[in-house]
C-alpha cells in the first residue's frame, strides 16, 4: 500500500515539479525557437509515458499484492499485445524524430545571406575576428601565431588587412541578420556555448567547426566555454552583445581604423 | 525455424560424474587467495569493486561539497575538483560497474546457472582477477604520484588530457590513468572468454538456450559486447600514450599553448573521440544488459510469475546488444564532426529506444496479474523501474539530434548518465545482492536494515538527479568548479545545488548501513535455507547452501523446463525448479 | 570506422547464423524434459578450448579492425607522408606463410598419428616465426637509420605500432608453439599434442590473414582497391 502511494506521488510530483518550479529555460535569443519546440514536443511525449508507466506499475503493486491464497495469472506471452505496444512506441519516436531531423536540417544548413565571422577559444579565452568592409575573413594558420599575431593571420591574405580583431572582450552582433560562426582554437577543444542562443558548438584544434544564428533581440548575453578545457574551464567566460544595426556600424568603423594599423605588412 | 526435439517427459538417466578436471586445492592460500574457483573470484571481484565504489562515492561527496556550497571548503580547489570528477566517473563506470556486473555477478551466476561445476577456463580465471586487481592498484597509485590523478574528465579528450593546462596532462596522472585502463581490458578479456565460452559449451544437459534465465543472457551479451568494445578503448589508450610520452601526432594537431607552438601537427582529435565512444556507447549497454537480465529474473521471482514474453525479452537482448555499436556518435554531436552524421545517428538512437522500451513493457506486465511479494529485492527491482524509465526518456532528448544541441555538455546530461546508468543500475545491483546473498553465506540479509537502505536511497537518489535536470534545461554546464555569476541563473538555482549536496551526503552515508548489513548478517543473519525465495532457477537448487567448489556434489543437474514455471496451473506448488522432471511431483528435488 | 563496421557484420552474419540453429524461435514454456540429441559432454574441454580461441580470435580481430579504422581516418589527414617499405618485409612475409604451412603440416600429421613429422613441422612453424620476428626487428632497425623515426609523421607511427602489435601477438603464440614443439621433441604423441597443434595452426593462420591485411594497407594496395571500386560504383 504504502509502496504504490509513493509511487504515485513520484510520478505525480515529478509532473507538479515539472509544471511549477521556477527553474526553466532562460528566454530565447536567436531564430532557434524551433529547437525549443522540439523540446517540448519530447517532453510531452516522454512525459506522458514516464506518468502512464508508473501509475500502471502503482496500480499493479497495489491491486496484485500477496495475500494469502492468491495466485498469480499463467500467461507466457501475448503476441498482439506486445505488438501493439511496439507500433505504438515506434508512433511515439518517429513523432520525436521527424520534427527532431527537420530542425537539425536547418541547423546545419547556412543561409546565403549569412556574415562569417570568427571564434576562437585559447586557455581561456575568447577572441573573436569580424570582417572589415571588404566582408571577407582572411586565412589563418596555427603555425603563424606569435605575440604580435594572436590568431595567426596569414599576412600573404589581401582580404584578412582590414579584419577587426576583438581579443579577450565581447563580441558585437547586429540584430537580425544570420551569422556564420566559424570556429577555431589554437590549443584544446572549447565549445562556444551562449544559453539565449541554444546553439553550441565544440571548437576543435586543426579544423574549423560552425553554427550559424540570428539574433533576435538586443542585450548583453554570457559566453561560457562547455567543453572541459582544463584548470580554467569555468572562468573561460565572453559576453555577446547583440545591437541595433546602427550602433553596430558606428562601433564597427572605430574598430576598422585600429586593426589595420596594427595589422599591415609593415608591421612586421 | 526447428524446434528442438525433445525426449519422452520423464526422467533421462542422469550423466555420472566424469572424471572432473578441477584444481582441487590444497591449502588455505589456494582455497582463498589464489582460488580458482568462480564463486570465490566473484568474491573477490565483488569485494575489490565495492570498496573501489567506496572511494568514487567519497569523491563524489567532495564535489558535491564543492558545487554545493563554493567556496567554503577552500582545499577542494580546480585542480582537485577536476581530479576528483574524472576519478569519480572513471572508477564508477569501469572499476566498479563493469567488473561487478560480469566478474562479479558473472562469475558466481554463470556456472550456477547453466548447471556447470566451474568456468570452463579456471586458471585464467583467477589470471584476470588479479590483473583486475593490478588495475586498480596502479588507478589508485595516481593519487599518491607526483601532480596527482589526472582531472581530464573521464572522456580523456586529447590534447587537454596530455597537456599542462590540466591535472595530471604533463605529470604521471594521465599515463598512470592510461596504463591502469589497458591492464584492465587485458583482465577484463581473460575473465569475458570465460563467461562466453562457459555459456556456450558448459550448460547442464537439458538448458538450450531459450531456457536459460535471462541474468545469464543478459551477462552473455553483455560480455561478448565488452569483448568486442573495450579493444576500441585499447587503440585509443595506446595512440593517446605514444603521444604523451613519445612524441607522436595521432591525435595532436598543430597547437600553440600558453604562446609557446608545440612540435606536433596535423593530428586528429576526433579521432580519438570516435575511438572513445565506440568503446564508450557499448559500454552503457555492457553495464545495462545484466541489469535488465538480473532485474527480470528478481521481478519474476518476486511476482511468482513468469517472465512476461520472454522470447522478446531475449530478441530485445540481442538487438540492443547489436545496435549499440552504431550509435556511438551521439555523444559527439556537438563536437564538430560532419554535421550529416547526424541524422543517421539520430534515427539509429531513438531506434534503440523501441526494443528498450519493449523491455520495461514486459516488466510491468509481469507485475500485472502477479502475486507480487515485496521482498526487499523486489523494492529494488521495482525503483529500478523507475529510474531506468527516467533515465531512458531523457535519453531521447539527447539522442534525438537538434534537441541534444542545447542540452549537450550542461547538468541535464549529467542527471540523464547518473539516472539511467548510475542510479538505475546500482539498484540493481543492491536488489542482487539481497537476492543472492542467501545463496553466498547461507543466511539473510537484515530486513529492516534493508528496508532503511532502500528508501533512503531510492528517494535520495531520485531526490538528487530529477531536479538537477532542470539546473541542465536552464543552461548550467557540467564540469563547472564554480558556476559563479551567471546572469540566467537565479540565486534560486544556487539553493537548489546546496539542497542536492545535502541529499546525496544522505544518502552516501546510508550507503555505510548498506555495508554493516553486509557484515553483520554474515553471523547474525536467519539462516536461509538452500531456496528462501522459492525460485525455479538452478542456482537455487545445489545440494549444498552455500555451494562448495565444483557446486553440485556427484551429479550435474539435468534441466527439463525453462527458466519461468511459476504458477503453472496444476502444480503442486507455484513454482516448478528447472531440474524437477515432473510438474506433479512435490518440489523440493535435490534440496540443501 | 568502416573496416571494423565491415568487421562486426561479419561477426553479426556469423552470430544470426549460429543463433539460428539455436532454435530461438522456440516457445520453451511449451516443452518440457530434455533434448534427446543433447551432445554428450565428453568431448567439452577441446571443444572449450577451441570456441575459447575462436572468441579470442574475434577480440583480436576487433582490436586490428579498430587500428586499421584509426589508421585510415589519420591517413586523410593533409601532413600524412607514407613512408617506403623497407623490402625485407617480402622475406618475412614469405617466412610466416612458410610457418603457416609447416603448421598445417603439424596439423596433418597429428591427425594422422605420424610423430616424426610433426615434431619437424612444428620445430620448423617455430624457426620461421623467429626469423618472422627478427626480420621484423631489422625492418624497424633500417627504418629508423634512414631517418624514419617515430614522432616525425604518423605514417611512421603507425608502422611502428600495426606491426609491433602484430608481433607481440605472435610473440604470446609463439610462448604455446615453443611449449608445444618442445612436449613433441621430449616424445609426447601426436594423439596428446593434437589439441595444442589444432590451436596454434588456427592462430597462426589467423595471423598470417591479418599480416596480409596489414601489408595490403601499409603498401596502399587497400586504399587503391577501394578508390577503384568506387569509381566502378559511381
Amino acid at each position: 500500500m504504502a509502496v504504490a502511494l509513493i509511487l504515485v506521488l513520484i510520478a505525480l510530483g515529478s509532473v507538479a515539479f515539472h509544471l511549477w518550479s521556477p527553474w526553466w529555460w532562460t528566454p530565447i535569443a536567436s531564430n532557434w525557437s524551433y529547437i525549443d519546440t522540439t523540446i517540448v514536443i519530447t517532453f510531452w511525449i516522454t512525459g506522458a509515458v514516464f506518468v502512464a508507466v508508473v501509475l500502471f506499475m502503482a496500480y499493479c503493486v497495489y491491486r496484485f499484492r500477496h495475500r494469502q491464497g492468491q495466485q498469480a495469472h499463467y500467461e507466457p506471452e501475448s503476441k498482439r499485445l506486445e505488438l501493439w505496444l511496439t507500433v505504438i512506441t515506434g508512433v511515439g519516436v518517429a513523432a520525436m524524430l521527424t520534427p527532431g531531423l527537420f530542425v537539425w536540417h536547418q541547423f546545419i544548413s547556412v543561409p546565403e545571406d549569412a556574415t562569417d565571422i570568427e571564434i576562437l577559444g585559447q586557455q581561456w579565452q575568447w577572441s573573436f575576428r569580424l570582417p572589415g568592409p571588404d566582408g571577407k575573413l582572411g586565412t589563418t594558420d596555427a603555425r603563424l601565431i606569435s605575440p604580435d599575431n594572436p590568431l595567426g593571420l596569414s599576412r600573404e591574405d589581401q582580404s584578412g588587412q582590414d579584419d577587426v580583431i576583438v581579443e579577450g572582450g565581447e563580441l558585437r552582433l547586429p540584430i537580425g541578420k544570420p551569422v556564420k560562426a566559424l570556429l577555431r582554437s589554437v590549443d584544446v577543444i572549447h565549445n562556444f556555448y551562449v544559453p539565449e542562443i541554444r546553439a553550441k558548438m565544440d571548437l576543435v584544434p586543426g579544423q574549423v567547426s560552425y553554427i550559424w544564428f540570428t539574433p533576435t533581440r538586443t542585450g548583453t548575453f554570457e559566453i561560457l566555454c562547455a567543453e572541459l578545457c582544463g584548470l580554467g574551464h569555468s572562468q573561460m567566460r565572453g559576453t555577446v552583445v547583440v545591437q541595433e544595426q546602427k550602433d553596430y556600424q558606428t562601433w564597427l568603423q572605430g574598430q576598422a581604423s585600429r586593426s589595420f594599423a596594427r595589422l599591415s605588412p609593415d608591421a612586421q | 525455424m526447428v524446434d528442438v526435439p525433445l525426449g519422452p517427459i520423464g526422467t533421462a538417466p542422469s550423466p555420472a560424474t566424469e572424471d572432473v578436471e578441477l584444481y582441487h586445492p590444497h591449502s588455505w592460500v589456494t582455497k582463498y587467495v589464489f582460488s580458482q574457483d568462480a564463486k570465490i573470484i566473484a568474491i573477490q571481484y565483488s569485494f575489490v569493486a565495492l570498496t573501489v565504489g567506496l572511494i568514487a562515492l567519497v569523491l563524489s561527496w567532495l564535489m558535491r561539497l564543492q558545487l554545493g556550497f563554493p567556496g567554503v571548503f577552500t582545499f577542494i580547489d580546480a585542480n582537485a575538483y577536476y581530479q576528483f570528477i574524472t576519478m569519480h566517473g572513471m572508477m564508477m563506470v569501469v572499476y566498479v560497474l563493469t567488473a561487478l556486473f560480469l566478474g562479479g555477478f558473472g562469475n558466481y551466476l554463470i556456472p550456477l546457472m547453466v548447471g556447470a561445476r566451474d568456468m570452463v577456463f579456471p586458471y585464467l580465471n583467477m589470471l584476470s582477477f588479479w590483473v583486475y586487481l593490478l588495475a586498480v592498484l596502479i588507478l589508485v597509485a595516481s593519487f599518491f604520484a607526483p601532480g596527482g590523478p589526472t582531472g581530464a574528465g573521464w572522456t580523456l579528450y586529447p590534447p587537454q588530457a596530455i597537456m599542462s593546462g590540466t591535472p595530471g596532462g604533463q605529470d604521471w596522472g594521465i599515463v598512470l590513468m592510461l596504463v591502469s585502463l589497458m591492464v584492465f581490458i587485458i583482465g577484463f578479456t581473460m575473465g569475458g572468454l570465460n563467461y562466453v565460452v562457459t555459456v556456450l559449451q558448459a550448460r547442464a544437459r537439458g538448458m538450450t538456450l531459450m531456457r536459460m534465465p535471462l541474468t545469464v543472457w543478459g551477462i552473455f551479451t553483455a560480455s561478448f559486447m565488452a569483448l568486442l568494445a573495450f579493444p576500441a578503448l585499447f587503440v585509443g589508450a595506446v595512440m593517446m600514450l605514444f603521444d604523451r610520452a613519445l612524441g607522436t601526432s595521432f591525435f595532436m594537431p598543430a597547437i600553440v599553448e600558453m604562446g609557446q607552438t608545440l612540435d606536433r601537427s596535423g593530428g586528429s582529435p576526433l579521432l580519438f573521440q570516435h575511438l572513445f565512444w565506440f568503446f564508450g556507447h557499448p559500454e552503457v549497454y555492457i553495464v545495462a544488459l545484466p541489469a535488465f537480465g538480473i532485474v527480470s529474473d528478481l521481478i519474476s521471482t518476486h511476482a511468482r510469475r513468469n517472465i512476461f514474453g520472454y522470447r522478446m525479452m531475449v530478441w530485445a537482448l540481442l538487438a540492443i546488444g547489436a545496435l549499440s555499436f552504431v550509435v556511438w556518435a551521439h555523444h559527439m554531436y556537438v563536437s564538430g564532426m560532419n554535421p550529416y552524421f547526424g541524422f543517421f545517428f539520430a534515427t539509429t538512437t531513438l531506434i534503440i529506444a523501441i526494443p528498450t522500451a519493449i523491455k520495461v513493457y514486459n516488466w510491468i506486465l509481469t507485475l500485472w496479474r502477479g502475486d507480487i511479494h515485496l521482498n526487499v529485492p523486489m523494492l529494488f527491482a521495482l525503483a529500478f523501474i523507475v529510474t531506468f524509465l527516467n533515465g531512458g526518456l531523457t535519453g531521447l532528448f539527447l539522442g534525438n539530434v537538434v534537441v541534444d544541441v542545447p542540452l549537450s555538455d550542461t547538468m541535464f546530461v549529467v542527471a540523464h548518465f547518473h539516472m539511467v546508468m548510475g542510479v538505475a543500475p546500482i539498484l540493481v545491483i543492491f536488489g542482487a545482492i539481497y537476492h543472492w546473498y542467501p545463496k553466498v553465506t547461507g543466511r539473510m540479509l537484515n530486513d529492516t536494515l534493508g528496508k532503511l537502505h532502500f528508501w533512503v536511497t531510492f528517494l535520495g537518489a531520485y531526490a538528487i538527479f530529477f531536479p538537477m535536470h532542470y539546473l541542465g534545461l536552464m543552461g548550467v554546464p557540467r564540469r563547472y568548479h564554480e558556476i559563479g555569476e551567471m546572469a540566467f541563473v537565479p540565486p534560486s538555482a544556487h539553493t537548489l545545488n546546496a539542497f542536492i549536496t545535502i541529499v546525496a551526503l544522505i544518502v552516501g552515508a546510508v550507503q555505510l548501513v548498506f555495508v554493516f548489513n553486509l557484515f553483520w548478517s554474515l553471523r547474525h543473519g536467519r539462516p536461509s535455507g538452500g531456496n528462501p525465495w522459492r525460485a525455479t532457477t538452478l542456482e537455487w537448487q545445489t545440494p549444498e547452501t552455500p555451494p562448495p567448489h565444483g557446486n553440485w556434489g556427484k551429479e550435474l543437474p539435468v534441466v527439463y523446463r525453462w527458466a519461468y514455471d511459476y504458477s503453472v496451473p496444476g502444480a503442486a506448488e507455484d513454482f516448478l525448479p528447472q531440474n524437477q522432471p515432473n510438474a506433479q511431483a512435490t518440489a523440493g528435488l535435490a534440496h540443501g | 570506422m568502416g573496416s571494423i563496421l565491415i568487421f562486426l557484420s561479419v561477426l553479426l552474419i556469423i552470430g544470426v547464423w549460429w543463433l539460428s540453429r539455436q532454435g530461438l524461435m522456440a516457445k520453451p514454456w511449451l516443452e518440457q524434459g530434455i533434448a534427446a540429441d543433447w551432445p554428450s559432454t565428453s568431448s567439452a574441454a577441446p571443444a572449450a578450448a577451441k570456441a575459447g580461441l575462436k572468441v579470442f580470435l574475434a577480440v583480436v580481430g576487433s582490436l586490428f579492425a579498430l587500428f586499421i579504422s584509426a589508421y585510415a581516418i589519420r591517413m586523410q589527414l593533409p601532413d600524412w607522408r607514407a613512408l617506403p617499405l623497407p623490402k625485407v618485409l617480402w622475406l618475412n612475409t614469405g617466412m610466416l606463410i612458410l610457418s603457416s604451412l609447416a603448421l598445417h603440416g603439424a596439423w596433418n600429421a597429428a591427425r594422422q598419428g605420424k610423430d616424426d613429422e610433426l615434431k619437424i613441422g612444428l620445430l620448423a612453424a617455430s624457426v620461421t616465426t623467429l626469423a618472422f620476428l627478427s626480420g621484423q626487428l631489422l625492418a624497424w632497425r633500417q627504418l629508423t637509420t634512414e631517418g624514419y623515426v617515430l614522432s616525425s609523421n604518423s605514417a611512421n607511427a603507425f608502422f611502428y605500432v600495426l606491426t609491433g602489435i602484430h608481433g607481440l601477438h605472435l610473440l604470446g603464440g609463439l610462448a604455446v608453439l615453443g611449449r608445444t614443439t618442445a612436449r613433441a621433441w621430449q616424445g609426447v604423441g601426436a594423439e596428446r599434442l593434437r589439441l595444442s597443434v589444432d590451436l596454434c595452426a588456427m592462430y597462426w593462420h589467423f595471423l598470417l590473414l591479418v599480416w596480409l591485411i596489414l601489408l595490403s594497407i601499409l603498401t596502399g594496395w587497400a586504399g587503391n582497391m577501394i578508390d577503384i571500386c568506387r569509381q566502378l560504383l559511381s
